[in-house]
């Protein structure tokens, strides 16, 4: 009878098998350093609509981050974080899935939402917290959610999320949707429990999930060589019977051929899928982090220059026709001016109401609640001059 | 004209009793008035006849923990319902709702083919297949998450932890996430999950599986919690917290699963905020849930002996607190003794002990007792763990100090 787990051949020599590989998993990639497409790279072709909107898209993420960012230097929002350098990734991500596939964020993600269709002026809304903001200002900025594009509200805690994608996928099985769940988070998040978890999980129970790792080299202040020791993420995918892939996620035809492959997997076979996208991450962790403290200025901006995504896929859409000078220069000066109109506008939109504090902690204010409130409002009215005027009550 | 409504005097199996409901207030929502309730009771009396005699209601026996089978054996043939255990009841409730919502499903440890550690799943992997009832590798943290995920995705999933000491490891998902999410998306995605599983002391099971959850739990905004104790409000709570649209964690107890008794055949679905009242009386207020109901129900033996007339409350809902008929409790005995399972410091009763002292503050003759375990690990010496939970002798001490 053979041990549980099957059938397994037997050897007398005692080997270990090395903590390192021979040669690192190979990495996906289509198009080279120039945006010209390698020779013999197979990859889902993109038409031109496709190519010229992620291109966009990926523009867009690029201005919306520059200009909210100095906006909080300016004090305008409290905080905000950048996905500068991961604009591949958010897009082309975005682009192979469908509608239907459900998209379970870290916080570097807004790419994908924007993809599905949220405007500038939902972005600034969330991040002023004002009234038409759909969290209703309970969150911090770049917390975005909205059910309607099935962009689940991001959480500050990390790796959760990873969990609640093989949950959501679970459902869709029982439902037998013809759809998927993507969920996205970084080296960090991958050494918390829940990543674990949750992935051999996935592996177990067949689910329709499509994990997504960014592996941008740092998690705040921490590089990957003190996250792990493992040949990065990939090699994790076999450790737990999940089939993964190394992609340079850089790279948008890359990110894009290769999710649409896994999504087809995903549905078809009905098994998670694992892929590694290799980026840096040429922004700070956040507004409140100052990255030159712990790498050096001149690596990030070799990053940010030489090897931009953006300008990578430019070059490739350029190269075929599709995309000019003068479409770039109307293209960011339009977004520019769209940003800070909504800009605008959001700061000037009133705050949330009071009685918004207390609602949505449960479907009906319980007495408790509603005690406070009361209680809250009567301090109001003794001391109205301590109440911030901009919030209505 | 409305059925009268009959309250049961603990799952005592030397009581067998008839419930009927009252079809028009089956459950009572958040916020709305309490007005429909009755104060009085219909006492039925071990034979199963009426008892308007109040002098002899209160001669009425009721056991701690219910182990022997029972007299009404006899009576048992002709009376409508039927008996089982409070585990069956979990059960029943559970596979009752499965039947009628097919998104409702079960996640955790052994709760398939195995049945479950407390067998309260058994038999439904068998009839609902593997995907509605599903068995998760030991990681809590992970399947709440994943049971949170599905929720917000449109089920209902009940997360059984195998015991609730474990659910500690789901704390991050559970308060950051469960309790939160509604309220952080803006009210765009709903958490219908129900987390349920044994907790409190038991029988030299250690000091990591005598965890009492509830203390640590309570301050979770967004989230319900209610505590069953007998085999009747177990499957009306199980029902409720399902059918509900926010997060419950329903507390249940390892010693009680064994507890037998008599419960309608007709659905019914019991209030999540609302308490029970074990005994109605008029010198001291009782509060207590889950097991300490028992040791309280035993005390009140020994003080009618004596006298005395406890008016004893299981409160049932921990959070929110039923603070109208406890209120209404406080306002006629003006005495109340808190009997509780938690640790003293941060535990249930502190909780009780403040809300009341806030809001009926006028109507205490005297300061609130509380009775709790001891602020140390529960240990392993069978003496020794037991001195670490309240026992009927303190209570009634407490009692006749709290009375003179």
């Amino acid at each position: 009878m053979d041990f549980p787990g099957g059938k397994v051949a037997f050897t007398p020599e005692m080997s270990f098998i090395s903590e390192s590989p021979e040669e690192r998993a190979h990495c996906y990639r289509v198009l080279d350093e120039d945006g010209q497409p390698l020779a013999h790279s197979s990859f889902i072709q993109v038409s031109k609509e496709v190519a010229v909107r992620m291109y966009t898209e990926m523009v867009t993420l690029q201005t919306m981050d520059n200009i909210f960012y100095e906006a909080q230097r300016q004090g305008r929002i409290s905080f905000y974080v950048t996905s500068i350098g991961e604009e591949a990734i958010n897009i082309a991500s975005a682009a192979a899935l469908r509608f239907d596939d459900l998209v379970f964020p870290q916080y570097r993600e807004p790419g994908v939402l924007l993809w599905r269709g949220f405007t500038l002026q939902e972005f600034a809304n969330q991040c002023f917290g004002n009234r038409d903001d759909y969290g209703k200002g309970r969150q911090m900025p770049i917390h975005y959610g909205s059910n309607k594009l099935n962009y689940f509200t991001v959480s500050s805690t990390i790796a959760t999320q990873i969990p609640h994608a093989v949950g959501a996928a679970y459902s869709l099985k029982m439902d037998k949707k013809d759809a998927c769940v993507v969920t996205y988070f970084g080296d960090g998040g991958t050494s918390e429990g829940d990543f674990h978890a949750a992935i051999n999980f996935a592996a177990v129970r067949e689910a329709p999930v499509i994990f997504i790792c960014r592996n941008n080299g740092w998690a705040i202040s921490t590089p990957t060589s003190d996250q792990f020791r493992s040949d990065g993420i990939v090699v994790r995918g076999q450790a737990y019977g999940v089939r993964s892939i190394r992609v340079d996620g850089n790279d948008a035809l890359a990110m894009y051929s290769s999710v649409q492959a896994a999504r087809v997997m995903a549905i078809g076979e009905q098994r998670p899928i694992l892929i590694e996208a290799l980026t840096y991450r040429a922004g700070h962790h956040s507004t409140s982090d100052d990255s030159t403290k712990y790498r050096p200025a001149n690596e990030i901006e070799w990053w940010r220059t030489a090897r931009d995504p953006v300008s990578r896929l430019r070059k490739w859409i350029e190269s075929n026709g599709w995309w000019s000078e003068e479409a770039e220069s109307e293209l960011r000066s339009n977004v520019r001016k769209q940003l800070l109109h909504a800009i605008q506008v959001a700061e000037k939109v009133e705050k949330p109401p009071i009685s918004d504090l207390f609602t949505d902690v449960y479907d009906v204010p319980p007495s408790n609640l509603r005690e406070q409130e009361m209680v809250l409002r009567e301090t109001i009215k003794r001391y109205p001059q301590e109440y911030p005027g901009d919030v209505p009550v | 004209m409305a059925a009268a409504i009959f309250q049961g005097f603990g799952a005592s199996t030397a009581l067998s009793l008839s419930k009927s409901i009252d079809s028009k207030r089956v459950k009572l929502p958040f916020g709305r008035s309490l007005s429909e309730r009755r104060a009085s009771f219909v006492v039925v009396g071990s034979d199963g006849r009426l008892v308007s005699d109040s002098s002899r209601a209160r001669k009425l026996v009721t056991n701690a923990v219910a182990t022997k089978a029972d007299s009404a054996a006899s009576t048992s043939a002709s009376k409508p319902g039927h008996e089982l255990l409070l585990f069956e009841a979990l059960q029943e409730g559970l596979e009752e709702e499965m039947d009628r919502d097919p998104h409702v499903c079960v996640m955790g440890e052994d709760v398939g083919h195995y049945g479950g550690s407390y067998k309260v799943t058994k038999g439904l992997a068998k009839k609902f297949g593997d995907l509605r009832v599903l068995d998760t590798p030991i990681a809590e943290n992970s399947f709440t998450g994943m049971g949170i995920g599905a929720a917000m995705t449109g089920l209902r999933p009940i997360v059984e932890g195998m015991n609730m000491g474990f659910l500690l490891l789901a704390y991050n998902q559970i308060s950051n996430n469960c309790g939160m999410l509604h309220y952080t998306s803006g009210g765009q995605f709903k958490i219908p999950i129900v987390i349920r599983g044994p907790g409190g002391v038991g029988r030299q099971l250690g000091a990591e599986h005598s965890q009492r959850l509830e203390s640590y739990f309570q301050s979770i905004p967004g989230i319900q919690m209610v505590a069953c104790s007998t085999p009747y409000n177990a499957k009306g709570l199980m029902k409720a917290a399902i059918r509900s649209d926010n997060p419950v964690i329903l507390f249940e107890h390892v010693l009680l699963y064994n507890l037998k008794e008599r419960i309608p055949d007709e659905e019914y679905v019991l209030s999540l905020e609302e308490a029970e009242m074990v005994r109605p009386g008029e010198h001291v207020t009782i509060l207590t849930y889950s097991r300490m109901r028992y040791h309280v129900m035993q005390a009140a033996k020994t003080l009618v002996n004596k006298g005395y007339d406890p008016e004893v409350i299981d409160i049932r809902s921990l959070k929110p607190f039923d603070l109208y008929t406890i209120g209404n409790s406080v306002k006629k005995t003006h005495r109340v003794l808190i009997v509780e399972e938690c640790m003293r410091t941060g535990g249930i009763g502190a909780s009780l002990t403040a809300a009341i002292n806030e809001n009926f503050h006028d109507y205490l003759d005297a300061p609130i007792v509380c009775l709790s375990s001891q602020d140390v690990p529960t240990p392993y010496a069978g003496t020794l763990e037991e001195w670490t939970v309240v026992q009927p002798a303190q209570i009634v001490t407490a009692v006749e100090q709290l009375c003179q």
